[in-house]
């Protein structure tokens, strides 16, 4: 993946959640945003995502520029894997349904081809017992990974992850997170907002930690967690890894 | 289970009516009631010694049923059509035209602060009057202006129904990369439908009620026809109370339609 951000700007109103943000990756596979609640984080990746507008600067992916308009946009969400905190299934169609749907009428497939592919991803993550399933005779845990299924039956080459285990407790949040390290095993790139410091830690090939819309510092894991340079960055994980 | 007279008439949980009674309390409870009401209007009427005729109403009884069916046909075209504009206005409220959408919410404003008796008297004696509408159009008229009238309420119970589906599964849609026809299509309309259907049931209800008020403009449907019927026999309860168990007999069981939807949407989730 390659992701290049040129002085983002984010103004909600008078507040400025992203304060000119850049940066330029190149082959990298999992970018971990790191950070305090408040921080920028998950409006960066609804950025990028292609689901808010930035008050200023440009953003690519892969290459790619990414157009801010309406249409642009919407062919650019389709082509990307999104899963959000909590919520993303419909709670009125089944497990299945649920993956199909986007399928046949965002992405052309017959139903038969959608209900293939569907019941393959469903298979390979051992939900196809609960395809039949609404969202809500699931667990949190459950839900969350029939939403990964459904993002990545698209095969997109990148997926955004907006923490997508803090609505789960730890014995949930380790069935989702080993699910997540399997799609990046297939070869699938990552864009990820996560709490789990250690997750982040092991999965992501480059870290960044935003605090007050910018970016305090950028690095491989090891540098992060193991001799970080920024005060932020230190502060940061005194305090999150205290207890 | 009932083990004591206490527990025919006490609802269970004491005060705080936690539960609802067993069946044979409830229904024998609501005869009771039923008795009680029916009991006291035929002892005042005893005391007057009313002189009932029940033999010129019933000579009539065609007549009245005819009317009956009016009001029926005049509320189902009614119904669908004021379903059609409610949802439509509901969209306009909802627009990013903003032309469309404060000509909806003007028109809702100003048509359910409005009495409808008003409105029929506007619509069909003034405007039909200076547009010189033939009294051919009459029911048309009548029909329309009911439908503007129950297309506000209808509109104002769908705009609460759409606002009804979360934010984060609009999000959901958008991240999918449905259009915005699709979002509604697949994700709004069928999670607010449930939301919607209770109250839309009831909503038919007065719209069966409100129908009565076109009598004013000579449609025959049921009141119309009582009138008639009264102005002809003089036989005042002998019409008026048939009328009214003509009412009831549709809006009763639409109205437990509707509560019990809502128990059985709000159980399943």
């Amino acid at each position: 993946m390659k992701l290049s951000l040129q002085d983002v700007v984010k103004r909600f109103g008078a507040h400025t959640v992203i304060d000119r943000v850049s940066l330029e990756l190149d082959d990298i596979h999992c970018l971990a945003l790191i950070g305090p609640s408040g921080g920028g984080k998950s409006t960066l990746l609804r950025i990028v995502v292609g689901l808010e507008y930035p008050s200023a600067g440009g953003v690519a992916l892969n290459g790619r520029p990414i157009e801010y308009h309406d249409e642009a946009l919407l062919r650019h969400r389709r082509s990307i894997g999104t899963v959000f905190q909590a919520f993303n299934l419909f709670p009125h169609l089944t497990a299945l349904r649920n993956i199909t749907l986007p399928l046949e009428k965002v992405h052309g497939r017959t139903p038969d081809e959608a209900r293939e592919l569907a019941e393959g991803t469903l298979r390979r993550f051992q939900l196809l017992d609960h395809a039949h399933k609404r969202p809500a005779e699931l667990s949190g845990g459950q839900r969350q990974r029939v939403a990964i299924a459904r993002a990545i039956a698209i095969k997109p080459q990148v997926v955004l992850l907006d923490e997508p285990t803090s609505a789960l407790d730890p014995e949930m949040t380790a069935e989702v997170l080993e699910l997540i390290e399997e799609i990046k095993r297939e070869g699938r790139d990552l864009l990820l907002v996560t709490h789990e410091m250690g997750f982040a830690r092991r999965l992501a090939d480059r870290v960044a930690l935003l605090a007050d819309g910018r970016i305090a510092e950028l690095g491989p894991p090891e540098q992060i967690f193991g001799a970080p340079q920024s005060d932020v960055t230190k502060g940061f994980l005194r305090r999150v890894l205290r207890y | 289970m009932i083990e004591s007279w206490r527990d025919l008439v006490l609802a269970p949980g004491g005060a705080r009516g936690e539960a609802s009674p067993p069946a044979l309390a409830k229904a024998l409870n609501i005869l009771l009631a039923l008795l009680l009401l029916i009991g006291a209007v035929w002892l005042s009427l005893l005391k007057l010694s009313y002189n009932w005729n029940w033999e010129s109403v019933w000579d009539h009884r065609a007549e009245l049923f005819l009317g009956w069916l009016m009001t029926l046909g005049v509320t189902g075209v009614a119904l669908v059509l004021s379903t059609v504009g409610g949802f439509v206005l509901a969209l306009f409220q909802r627009s990013f035209v903003l032309p469309l959408r404060y000509f909806a919410k003007v028109v809702v404003e100003i048509v359910r602060c409005s009495p409808l008796l008003v409105l029929i008297l506007l619509f069909w004696y003034g405007f039909g009057g200076v547009f010189q509408v033939g009294n051919e159009y009459r029911y048309v008229a009548g029909i329309l202006i009911l439908t503007l009238f129950e297309s506000t309420y209808i509109s104002e119970i769908m705009r609460a129904g759409i606002e009804s589906v979360g934010q984060t599964q609009i999000e959901s849609a958008r991240a999918i990369g449905f259009t915005r026809a699709q979002t509604y299509r697949y994700v709004i309309i069928p999670q607010a439908t449930r939301q919607v259907l209770p109250p839309l049931v009831g909503q038919l209800v007065s719209l069966i009620k409100d129908s009565s008020l076109l009598s004013y403009i000579a449609i025959q449907e049921f009141t119309f026809s009582a009138q008639q019927v009264n102005s002809n026999t003089y036989s005042t309860l002998e019409t008026y109370l048939p009328l009214a168990v003509g009412y009831l007999v549709l809006t009763i069981p639409i109205s437990l339609w509707s509560r019990w939807l809502e128990r059985r949407f709000k159980y399943e989730t």
